[in-house]
């Protein structure tokens, strides 16, 4: 198996149901081993694109390929590629933690899924909450079982549609601290979003999608000469109300320090 | 991929398997009605229904046992329905596993609660005074006829399950399900019924299946019923089981 420079490469994407026309002709390419956000409004059709590219939906027009296989042709070399994780945290709720983990693990094929399971218990702090029912857990541990199930099986290609919606601050820091892990060894992340900051402070490159069309496609730097150069304006920096609500309850410096070191 | 059929099915059954040994009041109210069927009609209704020389309890246990069935696979239906609304569905379905496998799975939890129900019914029926004289042989068919009624109506569940929009409509399907032994010759001989519906009575596939468990209990010659039984059996269950992998392919579309 070649392993092209590209991870997913999207071409002349077109999806309809029934009247509705949800993707016009999408093209946009992820890089492997960055960080691509599709950003875009509720109903702008990023969750089909995720759907289409995860073998879920198929396209009616246009082409996708993900780690070089395509999506209509090869689904089940692209399956064996790649890991969902939805809008909504996919963990069986009756289920413990654990059950959780080991079930997937078991459905990828690993040998020693117990292992595997206490191993990612412990990378995303719920090994104590590990034998209890996920129906008891809350929505940041949803979110990061979520995301510990899709880790199993090291796929090279994780979706993650809309990972913070519904989450605190803090837990939204905690994924975000998960999907820079995850790039930062060697994993292509393709995530959707409709947060401005979550995409300017986690993608290595961004998408607009746009009523079915990619209207613009760079890096954060290629994105803002779309506008005038910067003009030095003084403003006092009132601290928002995010940092304030991370500072008094604990988890300061978190949240400015990464605002920092991305600004810098 | 279908070398992985045996192993993800083992896994998401046990999986589906373990929803159920977790909330066994699934098990318990799918018993309940049954149960309460059995007891209204052998003390409170069946002193007025003429079976000769049976005893009513053995007469009417084979339609009860159809219709602790048809409500149990109800269950099928709105788990199916949950693991769609939830996603828990699509990560599986994104995940390299054989497809088949994530309904099989279903399947088999239903056969196996359903087993669990018939057993409950079974043990009630014999405090009610229901006896049996007949051999292993015969509880064998007994038990195959159950079995293939079973996965047939399990099937149409799973359509069920598929196509419904409201959790409500996942278990309504089976209202009907449940209420045709009622025109069978489950509950009162098919003579004592009017023209048109004892000519229905006796030609809808429960009365066919009844009496050939009624007859294999009380080890008394089946007949061609048992015939007509299994034609009927075989049949819903190949045409459910073409519906629902269709209905299933279509969701993927």
């Amino acid at each position: 198996m070649s392993t092209p420079a590209t991870a997913i490469e999207v071409r002349g994407l077109e999806k309809s149901y029934r009247e509705v026309h949800v993707l016009r002709g999408v093209d946009f390419a992820v890089a492997r081993g960055s960080i691509f956000a599709l950003l875009g409004s509720n109903g702008a059709g990023k969750t089909t694109v995720v759907k289409i590219l995860s073998t879920l939906l198929s396209a009616d027009a246009g082409s996708a390929g993900v780690n070089g296989f395509d999506v209509a042709a090869q689904a089940a070399e692209v399956r064996e590629s790649i890991s969902l994780t939805g809008q909504f945290a996919a963990v069986d709720e009756v289920l413990s933690g654990r059950e959780n983990l080991v079930l997937v693990a078991k459905l990828r094929h690993l040998k020693d899924p117990g292992t595997i399971a206490d191993d990612l218990l412990q990378r995303f702090a719920l090994t104590e909450a590990g034998s209890r029912k996920a129906a008891t857990y809350s929505g940041g541990m949803r979110r990061r079982l979520d995301i510990a199930m899709s880790l199993i099986g090291r796929p090279p290609v994780i979706f993650l549609d809309e990972p913070t919606t519904g989450l605190d601050p803090e837990a939204r820091l905690e994924v975000w601290r998960a999907v820079r892990e995850l790039a930062g060894q060697g994993t292509t992340v393709l995530l959707t979003t409709q947060y401005l900051d979550e995409a300017e402070h986690l993608a290595d490159r961004i998408a607009v999608l746009h009523e079915g069309r990619i209207i613009a496609d760079g890096t954060l730097a290629d994105l803002r000469q779309l506008l005038p150069p910067a003009r030095i304006e003084y403003v006092e920096k009132q601290p928002t109300l995010e940092d304030v609500f991370l500072a008094i309850t604990g988890t300061a410096g978190t949240a400015a320090d990464q605002r920092t070191r991305k600004d810098s | 991929m279908s070398t992985h059929f045996v192993g993800d099915t083992a896994a998401l059954t046990g999986r589906s398997l373990r929803h159920i040994t977790r909330s066994m009041d699934t098990i318990v109210t799918t018993a309940i009605m049954p149960v309460a069927i059995m007891l209204l009609f052998v003390y409170v209704l069946g002193g007025a229904i003429d079976t000769g020389s049976t005893s009513y309890v053995n007469y009417l246990l084979p339609g009860v046992l159809l219709i602790t069935i048809a409500s149990g696979v109800a269950y099928t239906a709105y788990r199916l329905f949950l693991d769609l609304q939830s996603g828990i569905f699509e990560r599986f379905q994104s995940m390299p596993i054989a497809r088949s496998s994530m309904l099989w799975a279903h399947v088999l939890t239903s056969l196996a609660a359903n087993l669990v129900s018939l057993a409950i019914v079974i043990g009630v029926a014999l405090l009610l005074g229901f006896r049996s004289s007949a051999g292993l042989g015969a509880w064998l068919g007994v038990a195959g006829m159950l079995v293939l009624f079973t996965l047939a109506l399990t099937w149409m569940a799973v359509i069920a399950g598929l196509s419904a929009k409201t959790v409500d409509g996942a278990s309504a399907f089976s209202y009907p399900l449940i209420f045709l032994p009622f025109v069978s010759s489950a509950f009162a001989p098919t003579d004592s019924m009017p023209g048109p519906v004892r000519w229905f009575a006796e030609n809808q596939p429960v009365t066919s299946i009844v009496d050939t468990i009624r007859n294999l209990l009380a080890q008394q010659p089946v007949s061609s019923d048992i015939w007509t039984a299994l034609a009927w059996t075989l049949g819903l269950l190949v045409l459910a089981y073409a519906a629902a992998t269709i209905t299933y392919r279509r969701r993927t579309a």
